[in-house]
């Protein structure tokens, strides 16, 4: 029997209400196919995805219909067969509610599917090749943020990585597809975790899980001993909310903080989230790209709760009317967790890859308007990143960007733990945001300003340097022409050859200049005529001017 | 289908500021009761007064800045500025000293600031230190202990300045304990001898050292409830008894206890409930210390070498002008930023 891993603990975090057992009393549903699939281009961070095909073309399930475009990017494919129906602009779920570019997939509901290439000895295979495999099936972390998966696979310049973290904490009440996958998917998560080790070449791995999810855990456990593998741990951690922050997990299981600037690469840790681990599986064993995932349908505006593999692209209103649909008190519409999710103005948008939770309430608790801050601290005492959150909502709320910065906005991790508690009701974390935004944004008007300033002064600093160079070209010229005339003047035969030349050349241009003068070869009436009229011209000139 | 977009977070904890406030005000009621006990109806009728006076003034400020008037007048707030007022000013103020001190505090420390949170200075130690500079006599209308006046004598007293019984004011008061004290050493008189006046009991100022303990009890109650964080009273209180310590052991005959200095006067209700003003107290864990320390160490120093009766309010403004340097300077380590 192992000893109990010493875990350690972060500052602040919320003991909340889970509210998960709503939705895992059932098996999850399977995905079903709906009338139209909305696939936006952009479903992670990074550089949107650029269509490969064209509306009326006829796709495979499997298919790739859009290539990653630059390194910070993936693509995507076709969730079943059927035709483009349409490349335009739609309505996606962000907090913004802007329409973004997206291909529309008609399904022809036979859902015929392309030749998929599996891999079966992934460990034969180089860590790189395993990770252009995961970057070719579309993957992207599935824990919310859709960051590109291969990416993080990546040791960068490390040979080894210490540890391999893999989030299972989930700790944002409400949500459970991570809870329901792991109990119903063990295997496939294990053998994920396997390949991911691999990909990164990880000493040791670890499985972070909050003790609220006992199921999950046993699930866990069990695969492991049945295909008695030893170098992944599976710990069960405090449920305090935010554990399933990266930072925050990381510290918990391994007492160490990843840097407030950089990454937890930095300290030789990498955290993927446990869902990712089952699609990277997939995508290895089977050659089967990102197309589904889990997600929780919950909430007391639902009808029927529960977790359901959906295809990526299922519009919202279609899902959950057909699992269901909403209770007749419902008013409000959450993608993602209460904590932080963001609240949809319509369900006419579709499901993405990094959809977790779909959250419908009927009576949003009439929470009474924000009034002023009086500075109670409540706030930075439950903050994980530790920071001074009425501070930052001071200097935001000032838009002193200066200040907000000193107050080390950028270490918010948006968590909103502190709108939670904050007794006057203030939205912190929007202003967090609105924040940060803006310093993106005068970030990036710096750097256009400064880019065109630069190439200014290069265009400035080119004209010097050529009018330098031309002037030094000049100097030798001139240098070398006095060397060679000096040189010439030592030798007689040339000067004398040069002088003929000059003579011969002064005897042609008079010859040419008295061939081109139009008073040559005149006639003497001719000639006659000109005297008369220089001698009135001289006349004229000389005539005193006395009137 | 369309959805309510709220801007509000969607989890909520349901604390809000009226509750915190009236929390607060409970936890006054011990103290309060005990001073009843010992001088009687005075101190109703101060609170009154400062009660009444401080809900017209936030009324009609609130009309004036064009606010909603009922959600801010019912955040108790006002009240509890009104309150700390009544209990700081001497309890046979007269009704327009506590109306000056209680008109000042909310229009001008408060509203002319920005209302609720923008106010850089305790109110009610703002309105205090009005009337303490201004009106320095009646500053000393301090009820002796058990006069046993009736309701209807008090009253009178409050606001005609005159005795029902025909017992001039001075008769019925003195000034406090810490006040005396200044004024016995003054006078050459040791410390010991001083003690031996009837204002003075066990441990502090007779009637005072108890009313001491009542608010003790409601502060520890609050610091408990999490409703104020052990930073501020204890460091305070802590700064007080150390500085005394040393006075005292040095030189007993010229310098009080520290006992004294904790169970006379105000200390206590300014460590648990006026230094603790979230709104004009430092707010980092560090500053918070630091602010507290100062305060402390301003009011021994006022007390023991000022001009004035008491240096507690002195000391809270003195430090309220310090906490945006202490704040800047106090931020604690964020999450994964290198150890300094």
């Amino acid at each position: 029997m192992m000893t109990p891993r010493k875990l350690w603990s972060f500052h602040g975090g919320l003991h909340l209400p889970g509210h998960k057992h709503v939705s895992t009393q059932h098996a999850s549903g399977a995905a079903f196919i709906p009338e139209r699939l909305i696939l936006p281009l952009q479903q992670h961070i990074g550089e949107p995805a650029e269509p490969v095909v064209n509306i009326g073309d006829h796709v495979l399930g499997g298919q790739l219909i859009a290539r990653a475009s630059g390194y910070v990017s993936v693509p995507l494919h076709a969730p079943t067969s059927g035709i483009i129906s349409d490349i335009s602009e739609q309505k996606a779920p962000h907090p913004s509610n802007l329409k973004t570019h997206c291909i529309i997939i008609k399904p022809d509901g036979k859902d015929d599917w392309t030749e998929l290439e599996a891999i079966t000895h992934y460990q034969q295979l180089d860590p790189s090749a395993l990770r252009n495999r995961i970057r070719d099936a579309g993957i992207v972390g599935l824990g919310g943020a859709g960051f590109p998966s291969f990416i993080k696979l990546n040791p960068g310049t490390r040979t080894v990585i210490d540890q391999l973290i893999i989030n299972a904490a989930e700790c944002e009440p409400y949500i459970s597809c991570d809870d329901q996958l792991m109990r119903e998917q063990p295997r496939d998560i294990i053998q994920g975790i396997q390949i991911m080790q691999h990909a990164l070449q990880a000493r040791h791995c670890i499985i972070g899980i909050e003790d609220n999810k006992p199921e999950a855990y046993s699930a866990l456990e069990n695969t492991l001993s049945e295909l008695s593998i030893s170098d992944i741990e599976i710990v069960q951690i405090p449920t305090i909310y935010p554990t399933g922050g990266e930072k925050q997990l990381i510290k918990v299981l391994t007492g160490k903080e990843s840097p407030s600037h950089g990454l937890p690469l930095d300290i030789g840790v990498v955290c993927h989230n446990v869902a990712t681990a089952a699609s990277i599986f997939a995508a290895i064993q089977f050659g089967k790209p990102l197309i589904s995932r889990m997600v929780t349908l919950t909430g007391d505006g639902i009808n029927n709760p529960g977790n359901h593999h959906v295809l990526i692209g299922t519009p919202v209103d279609e899902w959950i009317q057909h699992n269901g649909g909403y209770h007749p008190a419902v008013q409000q519409l959450i993608m993602g967790g209460p904590m932080m999710g963001f609240n949809l103005e319509t369900d006419q948008v579709p499901i993405i890859k990094t959809s977790n939770c779909l959250l419908a309430l009927n009576s949003p608790e009439n929470s009474p308007p924000a009034v002023p801050c009086i500075r109670c601290g409540a706030c930075m005492d439950v903050c994980p990143a530790k920071l001074l959150p009425q501070q930052l909502y001071w200097q935001a709320f000032a838009r002193d960007f200066d200040k907000v910065q000193d107050y080390n906005l950028f270490d918010c991790i948006e968590c909103g733990c502190c709108s939670y508690v904050c007794p006057s009701q203030i939205p912190l974390v929007q202003y967090y945001r609105f924040a940060k935004t803006e310093i993106w944004a005068m970030e990036r008007d710096k750097r256009k300003s400064d880019q065109a300033r630069l190439r200014h002064e290069f265009r400035l600093e080119r004209i010097e340097k050529e009018k330098q160079e031309r002037a030094e070209r000049m100097r030798k010229k001139k240098a070398a022409l006095n060397a060679s005339k000096s040189a010439a003047s030592k030798d007689d035969g040339k000067k004398q050859a040069i002088e003929a030349a000059l003579a011969r050349v002064r005897e042609k241009k008079k010859q040419n200049d008295s061939d081109i003068k139009n008073t040559n070869n005149l006639t003497a009436e001719q000639q006659k005529k000109i005297s008369e009229i220089d001698a009135r011209r001289k006349k004229s000139t000389e005539k005193p001017v006395d009137d | 289908m369309e959805f309510t977009k709220l801007t509000s977070s969607n989890l909520h904890n349901n604390a809000n500021i009226t509750r915190i406030m009236r929390e607060v005000l409970l936890a006054l009621i011990p103290g309060i009761a005990i001073y009843f006990y010992f001088f009687g109806w005075s101190i109703l009728i101060n609170i009154s007064i400062a009660v009444l006076t401080a809900l017209a003034a936030e009324s009609i400020m609130l009309i004036l800045r064009k606010r909603p008037v009922m959600p801010f007048l019912s955040d108790y707030s006002a009240v509890l500025t009104a309150v700390l007022l009544a209990l700081a000013l001497p309890s046979l103020a007269p009704w327009w000293l506590i109306s000056i001190a209680t008109l000042f505090a909310i229009i001008v420390a408060k509203h002319l600031y920005g209302g609720l949170g923008y106010n850089p200075f305790n109110p009610a130690m703002v309105g205090y230190v009005v009337v303490m500079i201004s009106f320095p006599q009646h500053m000393t209308q301090w009820l002796l202990p058990n006069q046993d006046l009736s309701l209807m004598q008090t009253i009178a007293l409050h606001f005609q300045n005159i005795s029902l019984n025909g017992l001039p004011v001075d008769s019925i008061t003195s000034a406090t304990p810490i006040d005396s004290i200044k004024t016995g050493l003054s006078l050459d008189k040791t410390i010991a001898d001083i003690r031996t006046s009837s204002i003075f009991g066990k441990i502090g100022g007779y009637g005072w050292e108890w009313i001491a303990g009542g608010f003790l009890l409601g502060g520890l109650w609050l610091v408990f409830r999490k409703l104020i964080g052990w930073q501020i009273p204890f460091s305070m209180l802590g700064s007080i008894a150390i500085i005394a310590g040393i006075f005292s052991l040095a030189d007993p005959t010229h310098y009080a206890s520290p006992l004294i200095h904790l169970f006379s006067g105000g200390t206590i209700l300014a460590a648990f409930f006026i230094a603790t003003d979230p709104v004009t107290a430092s707010t980092t864990p560090a500053g918070r210390i630091i602010y507290a320390i100062g305060i402390g160490l301003f009011t021994y120093i006022i007390r023991t070498w000022g001009g004035f009766p008491d240096g507690i309010a002195f000391a809270v403004l003195l430090m309220n002008m310090a906490v945006p340097t202490i704040d800047y300077y106090t931020q604690p380590r964020v999450f994964g930023a290198a150890d300094k």
